[in-house]
């Protein structure tokens, strides 16, 4: 008897945890009808900011987003990349340049808390607008890579080899280009932004 | 309150072959080792796996409908555009029913990110990259059998083989640790499927920091005799999380005791 009491509980726990996904994702897909299905607004996850700022990445709707995945401790690719960002940023329409935010999500949220982020952004003069420093947990970092197929790898305590991947998101959050490589030719991206930027 | 009672039992009993069912999807403990992968370990140091909990089987077309049939937005029609391409489920005849096949087949033609969900909504998580080549390399009676030629040449002969997808789960070997079709049936997603650098193939877009994976994927093989596992690699090393594919199933793992 004790057993299926147990039994019991346990099914109404594992009933429970599914029905909870269920309510959550009805509840999301009901308060955002107009969210597409290409959308990355469609993921539920948490992220923070630097400034210890918790947000979903719903919040950030109507502005395009120009995103990368870096860690703050990286010695190699990431300080290109960054480079590579600020050079966008400093090309972008000034009259339109309002509607864009330039976002670095980490890759390593162990190291990388939002004192991290905010000293990191501090010393590399990137802690304004449009500048944004996002982290979650290392599932959500995964799932963030996998819909904007970025691949990393932490190979060792403090070091990650990974892709060098710029995206541009739409005000509505669908992908709709993304610069591969380091300190590649950025014109075809810095149009797409202000092309989409202008639209707002 | 007679009828209370018997409702409420009626209750219990739809919840218990829930639970019943719930069990069939059997996991076994896998305990803790290390081995060197064939790629993706730094300076040839082994990879130590903690101990975890694996399914026996790939999970099947009947248990995938159950899924279905609870989580809406997973069902082939509705599943968003960012979550799979239009090949999700691509075999099944609609949302609730997936036609022809062996219900105890592996479901195949799924997303990363519905097997990621589908996992979590059984308390599990896919296996990582390392926990599942580490459960790979079993045969029957070793815990690596990788240097073994039989081992590799079954494995191997597998990937010749065409349509395994249609055969029922549990049909391949028994391996150490009990489980079933690591080898033989389908491929399978692993939660970090997307870590691979093959920098064989000529991409501009990875890093090698510090040039760890610089000088191709052949010279990061710390064993050139595994092929198959550098099939797999390579394999994953294509995948994007939306893709679904026709040899392309999961199974699901658990850190502690499901």
């Amino acid at each position: 008897m004790n057993k299926k009491i147990i039994a019991f509980i346990i099914v109404l726990f594992t009933l429970q945890s599914c029905k909870d996904s269920k309510k959550e994702e009805i509840s999301i897909t009901s308060k955002n009808k107009e969210i597409s299905d290409l959308s990355i607004y469609n993921l539920p996850s948490q992220w923070t900011t630097q400034d210890g700022k918790n947000i979903e990445l719903k919040s950030l709707r109507g502005n395009v987003l120009v995103m990368v995945m870096i860690y703050t401790t990286c010695k190699a690719a990431c300080p290109r990349l960054v480079a590579d960002m600020r050079n966008i940023e400093s090309k972008l329409d000034k009259t339109t340049k309002k509607n864009v935010k330039l976002i670095l999500v980490s890759i390593d949220p162990v190291t990388d808390t939002p004192q991290k982020l905010k000293s990191f952004a501090i010393a590399n003069k990137m802690n304004q607008d449009p500048w944004i420093f996002l982290r979650s947990t290392e599932d959500n970092t995964r799932e963030f890579a996998a819909v904007l197929a970025v691949n990393y790898k932490q190979i060792s305590p403090m070091e990650f080899s990974h892709s060098n991947i710029i995206s541009v998101f739409n005000p509505s959050g669908e992908l709709i280009y993304q610069q591969e490589g380091l300190g590649v030719d950025n014109d075809k991206t810095v149009t797409k932004i202000n092309e989409e930027a202008k639209k707002i | 309150m007679k009828k209370y009672i018997f409702i409420l039992t009626i209750i219990f009993f739809t919840m218990l072959t829930d639970f019943v069912r719930a069990q069939q999807a059997r996991t076994v403990f896998i305990k803790e080792g290390s081995f060197i992968p064939l790629y993706g370990s730094v300076s040839k140091n082994p990879v130590v796996v903690k101990p975890f909990y694996i399914d026996v089987y790939p999970i099947t077309n009947s248990e995938f409908l159950e899924f279905a049939k609870k989580n809406m937005p997973y069902r082939k029609s509705k599943i968003k555009g960012i979550f799979a391409d239009k090949s999700y489920l691509s075999y099944w005849k609609n949302d609730l029913d997936f036609g022809n096949v062996n219900p105890k087949s592996p479901v195949t033609s799924v997303s990363w990110f519905a097997a990621k969900k589908y996992c979590e909504c059984q308390g599990k998580r896919l296996p990582t990259l390392d926990e599942w080549e580490y459960v790979a390399m079993a045969d029957t009676k070793k815990v690596d059998a990788r240097t073994k030629k039989e081992f590799n040449e079954y494995i191997l002969s597998w990937y010749e083989k065409s349509r395994t997808y249609e055969n029922e789960i549990g049909k391949t070997f028994k391996n150490y640790w009990g489980v079933y079709d690591m080898h033989g049936l389908v491929w399978e997603w692993t939660a970090d499927f997307n870590s691979i650098f093959l920098s064989g193939e000529s991409r501009k877009d990875k890093s090698e920091d510090k040039n760890l994976f610089c000088g191709g994927a052949s010279v990061n093989a710390t064993d050139l005799m595994d092929y198959a596992a550098f099939m797999r690699y390579a394999f994953r090393g294509s995948l994007k999380a939306q893709y679904s594919t026709r040899n392309l199933g999961f199974r699901c793992a658990s850190t502690t005791k499901p």
